[in-house]
């Protein structure tokens, strides 16, 4: 599965790639990340070379040749081993820059068939030669819906992470948190707590109060603490109430193995979530983050483009049908995504990548305070993935997480993309919003939320 | 059957955290004040990250230490580029001369991702940490645009026991002021951050001055002992050994 070399002629000048993945890593538009890594394009002339030689190729071909080696990686071989010939069929002829007027052209049912015969590099490669409302139009085609106590992704809604993060997992500074989300709107996707050890007594104890604070007020959601699988698979060994199992993931063996997960673990842990049979509607019980720059963090990444990689984390996710998959896009720092421009590109991308690969695809909307960013770069995101019918985005208190950090949403963003956009809240979480008469504006809290019940008295 | 008590009132619940809960609505937005506050509280945390080290004023600081204090700087040479290449801010830049110290604990005094809180915590880390050392103290290195990794090299020239780094933390929007130390038992390029101990959030409000020197004393006589720092040497110190703060 050698490369054959491609070239392209620009203005006189003749541009030669050696095989696909430096075709694809010269034709994404610049990020320092690609810089860092030495595999952008030395310049826009190349660039734009990169990007007629890529639409002139063949989608076939990316079945032929391999970005990272499958003998060396399971997730190469992931890919292929899954790869649907049927449903690849309708643009099994076409180049990648048909394939881009294709999806731009064809119909939501069509688009959203095709997601089993796409590989993550087809998708990357149409991505680079997409401008950012390409992305938006074309992702807003893909229908995905999930369930576990709810139902998510259904057209006209928008989903929210409830994300009450505390410096010291305290019950009672989680649980403000949690009440202070769902009473503006949030928390119809999961409530999620990243917790600040990875201790699995500390994990359990998030667990059970995420858990009372559910049962107290009858809501139609899941809870998760954003653990590493081996604690929480212990927890639910232990009898914890483990709705979500989460982890990060990335596009290749080496970065997995880097954040100590394997496929066979994901499948494990997979099969130990399903066992406790706890969701209602559905059995989606899987929750994975994911973010471009984490294979070149970890060198892993074979010298493949970030968001190339980005992509095969993608079918990673698709392999244990989650509830959730969200690219927390801001989150690795100025060296990866420079600044608002570069995170405001690289969000749609990955929203596009994961919901063309059939993903029920979220964005965590963030920047850390060395990226050159603000929150005005997050509403345009936000504006941008609310277009383009993002499944989720988090919700943090005021935007600022105190755990972690950095800056995400906030509730307040969360109700204003809904409100600008028309969109609700997910079908059975909006019925209960109503029944407990959350939505007015008002300095009381509604009898029926009482802090009281949840430990703050 | 439940009771549920009296209704209270959504600003309340600030009383059980520091997240930004009960903010009140202007709409589907937060009001003016709160919008405000968070401005700020991010304009703070951008000057952090773009601040400098003021050299002269760090020597004078560091002089009653009785130490040899040097100036050097990263191969990165401004804060752009420093942000886009983590790489050159983990080696020396050109032929900074440092004076060899066989066998010593090393400091270097970095400005990482900002500068203010080094500037006024590092002198009053060290004046409480030298004189608790379990080896001889090295010179004190003091560098700009500098990454963690930038002791390896500077304790490989210096020919230290060990490297201590003191260096500016990412800052928040809570904390624009957290230094951290760092601790590299024999220092040279190459090594990974598995081989290191952290002693993080070091400010007023955070980790005291005297409870990170006796930490940072702790774990150095540990690893004189074991001879290696990181994932080997576990923090172990018991809490009744921690100075009052």
């Amino acid at each position: 599965m050698a490369g054959m070399g491609f070239a392209q002629s620009i203005g006189g000048t003749r541009y030669v790639f050696d095989d696909l993945k430096t075709l694809l890593a010269r034709a994404t538009p610049f990020r320092s990340g690609d810089a860092l890594a030495g595999v952008a394009a030395g310049s826009a002339a190349e660039r734009v070379a990169a990007q007629r030689a890529l639409a002139d190729l063949p989608l076939a071909h990316f079945l032929d040749e391999a970005v990272v080696p499958h003998e060396e990686d399971e997730v190469t071989r992931l890919i292929l081993d899954r790869h649907d010939a049927a449903a690849f069929a309708p643009v099994r002829s076409l180049t990648v820059g048909a394939f881009r007027d294709w999806l731009l052209a064809a119909a939501p049912e069509a688009v959203t068939a095709l997601a089993p015969g796409l590989t993550p590099e087809m998708v990357a490669a149409a991505a680079k030669i997409m401008r950012v409302a390409d992305l938006i139009q074309v992702a807003a085609k893909c229908r995905v819906v999930t369930r576990f106590r709810n139902t998510i992704g259904l057209p006209g809604t928008l989903s929210i992470r409830l994300q009450p993060n505390h410096p010291t997992d305290d019950p009672r500074g989680v649980a403000a948190g949690v009440l202070d989300g769902l009473l503006l709107g949030a928390g119809d996707a999961v409530i999620g707590v990243n917790p600040a050890t990875d201790n699995v007594e500390a994990v359990m104890r998030l667990l059970e109060m995420l858990d009372t604070v559910r049962d107290r007020f009858e809501i139609p959601t899941q809870s998760c603490v954003l653990s590493h699988v081996t604690t929480t698979m212990l927890a639910m060994e232990r009898g914890a109430p483990v709705d979500l199992v989460f982890q990060s993931i990335g596009g290749t063996e080496g970065v997995n193995r880097s954040f100590g997960v394997s496929l066979s673990l994901l499948r494990e842990a997979r099969e130990q979530a399903l066992a406790l049979k706890r969701g209602t509607l559905g059995d989606n019980v899987m929750y994975f983050e994911t973010g471009q720059g984490s294979a070149l963090s970890a060198d892993a990444h074979h010298g493949v483009d970030q968001q190339t990689i980005e992509a095969r984390a993608y079918a990673v996710a698709r392999e244990f049908s989650p509830l959730l998959v969200n690219s927390v896009v801001g989150f690795i720092g100025p060296e990866y995504l420079f600044d608002g421009k570069q995170i405001l590109r690289a969000g749609l991308e990955d929203h596009f990548s994961g919901k063309l690969l059939g993903l029920p695809m979220g964005v965590d909307v963030c920047y850390t305070n060395h990226a050159e960013a603000d929150q005005d770069d997050m509403d345009a995101l936000l504006t941008c993935l609310a277009a383009a019918g993002v499944t989720y985005v988090m919700g943090v208190p005021g935007a600022d997480d105190v755990m972690l950090a950095y800056q995400s949403t906030s509730f307040h963003d969360g109700l204003t993309a809904r409100a600008v956009f028309g969109k609700r809240a997910a079908p059975e979480f909006e019925a209960w919003l109503t029944r407990m008469g959350i939505g007015a504006d008002g300095e009381r809290i509604p009898a029926r939320l009482s802090p009281a019940l949840i430990g703050l008295g | 059957m439940r009771q549920a008590s009296a209704p209270t009132l959504w600003r309340d619940l600030r009383r059980f955290t520091d997240a930004r809960v009960g903010l009140g609505r202007a709409g589907t937005a937060v009001p003016t004040a709160a919008h405000l506050d968070f401005q700020e509280a991010h304009g703070r945390a951008r000057d952090a990250v773009w601040s400098a080290l003021d050299m002269p004023a760090l020597d004078a600081a560091l002089a009653p230490l009785g130490a040899p204090v040097v100036h050097a700087r990263s191969a990165a040479p401004d804060r752009r580029t420093y942000l886009l290449r983590p790489d050159l801010g983990r080696r020396l830049a050109g032929h900074v001369v440092l004076p060899a110290a066989p066998g010593s604990v090393a400091f270097l005094v970095a400005d990482g991702l900002c500068a203010t809180g080094v500037q006024r915590h590092a002198p009053a880390v060290l004046e409480r940490l030298v004189p608790a050392l379990p080896l001889p103290a090295g010179p004190i290195v003091v560098a700009d645009q500098a990454r963690v990794a930038l002791g390896d090299e500077v304790g490989e020239r210096i020919g230290a026991a060990a490297v201590v780094v003191l260096i500016g933390e990412r800052p928040g929007l809570s904390a624009t002021d957290s230094m951290g130390l760092y601790i590299t038992w024999a220092p040279r390029l190459g090594r990974t951050d598995a081989e290191r101990n952290c002693i993080s959030n070091v400010r007023p409000g955070g980790l005291s001055y005297a409870e990170a020197a006796a930490k940072a004393a702790w774990l150095l006589r540990a690893a004189a002992g074991l001879g290696a720092t990181g994932v080997a040497l576990k923090d172990e110190m018991p809490a009744a050994s921690l100075p009052a703060p």
